[in-house]
């Protein structure tokens, strides 16, 4: 035991001495979410938008009114003809034009339907789609309350339906994302790199000389490292909740061994990335290519498994942050418990023992 | 004069598929010598020195180091024996006495122990304002004297040296091998490859290893007898001509 604390506090001074480790391990995943929380969201606010309003009665004053009220839009022009939509937008700053159709009100109250355009500057589509969607959720609230206690409903067109993430803050989306590539990223590539920098600098030779037993030095370098992706995982939940209000529905503790679960089973991915390389830098682009990439464009973080290729959405089945991410939105968005997640949780025990397996079996041909 | 030996090899091969490394290498090493293993490179030597120091398997025959077998007893073997590699052994993002603290505690020595172990080291070698100070600052005369204390810090019956002399500077050379004699002098045995011919002239007995086989073993004076030349840099390229 008292060897095992030597190694820990050995790795540790490594750790703390090596600037270039030390950003990557807790400058990263402060700036990785704080980037995707503020920088690269979907999120719009106070976004110009110019009215054209056709009919100028009294409903269209109110959805006006409830437009300019939001946080996300300000009225920034009123123009009276479709043609000045145009040039408006080739100004640069308006993003979307509301055009009220002629009679609104008395549509809405005679054909009980009323018509609203909603124009978006689609040369950045994320943005353009967002405007839309927040628009259509502000039409839909505004017709709520007008049919409140009537029969026969007003419609107001068009419709936007959003579950679970009602004030679509993509925040919400890129958390369990983002914890996942830190988790991938700090266990699986730095456990590689420090294993192999040992063999690299010839010190694994004089720990393989020592009366330790592999089975020792690598447990010895790996448990740093659990420790540290540990602290990391809480400090990007505090953040998401703390400064991005994000609500954690499910149960913490869960949420805790499933992040562990995790991290072992990155950590077991790092050891056998380190057998199968012999430098440093190899170490470092087998963990970013095939590691990062991987995380990033297949798991369901970035673009929706449902929508790729098949033979992708196969692939992504191999791929262990497609199911912590499924794990973590459960748990993090749903509120749900292990009753729900059980099938991704066994999948990743059933992935980790696998590489772990596998790197005992590698590990022992390079001691021949 | 008969010597306990310490190091007895019969037969020793490696083979790595159809290549043979080491090809039935036999020899005895006896307490307190000072043993040169020399050899070209890719003579097998490294790997020679590999099985010794248990961490590479033998594919035939038997090696006991330290009165225990290589292939059944690696665990054994490993703590009765020293090793310091061509290749840097410490760690420089660690001070002296960090690496002290470190080695001492793998090797499962007492806090006490390492703590009077470091003093009387860091005096011998006079490094009392270095002690606190990262390894990677040291020059690479004193890593190495540094490295070689340190692989001497569990009381190893014998001490493998893995070139342990490449790029020092003649002087620092000189000291090293001052070193080396002590530890010799106290019954520790030495077993030291090297490149340097001038250095082969200084140990007790030599072997040279050509293309895996161990093509003479005597000591210096007898090798340069033998072979009719008067330093052991001719006796090396003889050999190695002869064999060609």
């Amino acid at each position: 035991m008292k060897r095992f604390i030597g190694f820990i506090t050995k790795e540790f001074y490594h750790i703390l001495r090596d600037r270039r480790s030390l950003f990557i391990l807790f400058g990263m995943p402060i700036v990785q979410v704080m980037l995707f929380g503020f920088a690269i969201t979907n999120e719009i606010n106070n976004v110009d938008i110019a009215i054209l309003d056709h009919s100028k009665d009294v409903n269209t004053k109110e959805i006006i009114n409830k437009i300019a009220a939001s946080k996300y839009f300000s009225i920034k022009g009123f123009i009276s003809h479709e043609d000045e939509i145009e040039s408006t937008f080739k100004k640069g700053k308006i993003k979307a034009v509301l055009n009220f159709e002629k009679d609104f009100s008395k549509n809405l109250v005679t054909q009980k339907k009323a018509t609203v355009q909603i124009l978006t500057d689609a040369t950045d589509p994320n943005t353009a789609n967002t405007i839309s969607n927040y628009v259509g959720s502000i039409l839909q609230k505004y017709q709520q309350e007008l049919n409140r206690g009537l029969n026969i409903p007003y419609q107001i067109a068009p419709k936007t339906r959003m579950v679970f993430n009602p004030e679509l803050k993509s925040v919400y989306m890129f958390v369990p994302g983002v914890m996942t590539i830190i988790l991938m990223l700090v266990s699986a590539m730095m456990t590689s790199i420090s294993i192999t920098k040992e063999k690299e600098l010839g010190t694994m030779e004089i720990l393989l000389v020592s009366p330790l037993n592999p089975f020792q030095v690598i447990v010895g370098k790996v448990v740093p490292y659990i420790l540290l992706s540990i602290i990391n995982a809480t400090v990007i939940i505090l953040l998401s909740i703390f400064v991005f209000k994000m609500p954690v529905q499910g149960s913490l503790f869960l949420l805790g061994m499933e992040s562990t679960l995790f991290i072992v089973n990155a950590l077991s991915l790092g050891i056998l990335i380190s057998t199968i390389s012999s430098t440093q830098q190899a170490a470092m682009m087998i963990s970013l290519m095939g590691l990062m990439l991987p995380v990033i464009l297949l798991s369901g973080f970035i673009f929706p498994i449902s929508s790729m290729p098949l033979p992708l959405q196969m692939i992504s089945n191999i791929i262990p942050a497609k199911w912590f991410i499924m794990i973590l939105k459960g748990i993090m968005l749903k509120g749900v418990g292990l009753a729900y997640v059980w099938k991704e949780t066994l999948i990743l025990i059933g992935m980790t023992i696998f590489f772990i397996g596998l790197s005992v079996k590698k590990y022992k041909i390079r001691l021949e | 004069m008969k010597k306990e030996n310490v190091i007895q090899v019969e037969n020793l091969t490696k083979m790595f598929g159809d290549f043979t490394a080491v090809k039935n290498i036999s020899f005895e090493v006896g307490r307190g010598e000072v043993f040169g293993f020399l050899g070209a490179n890719g003579a097998g030597k490294t790997t020679a020195m590999k099985m010794l120091i248990g961490i590479s398997k033998p594919t035939h025959g038997k090696a006991t180091v330290a009165g225990y077998d290589v292939l059944t007893h690696a665990e054994k073997v490993k703590r009765n024996i020293g090793y310091m590699s061509q290749r840097f052994s410490l760690y420089n993002d660690l001070t002296i006495k960090e690496n002290i603290v470190f080695f001492g505690g793998i090797y499962g020595l007492s806090s006490s122990t390492i703590k009077e172990k470091s003093q009387t080291l860091i005096n011998e070698l006079g490094l009392h304002d270095k002690a606190n100070s990262l390894v990677g600052s040291l020059p690479l005369g004193w890593k190495q004297k540094v490295a070689f204390s340190v692989a001497l810090l569990h009381n190893p019956k014998i001490i493998f040296l893995d070139e342990p002399t490449g790029g020092v500077d003649p002087i620092t050379r000189r000291q090293f091998w001052e070193m080396i004699y002590r530890e010799a002098s106290k019954g520790v045995t030495i077993f030291v490859t090297t490149h340097y011919m001038d250095e082969a002239e200084y140990c007790d007995r030599v072997s040279i290893m050509v293309a895996g086989k161990i093509e003479a073993l005597d000591t210096p004076k007898n090798l340069k007898g033998q072979f009719q030349v008067d330093s052991m840099n001719k006796v090396f390229l003889k050999l190695a001509r002869n064999i060609e």
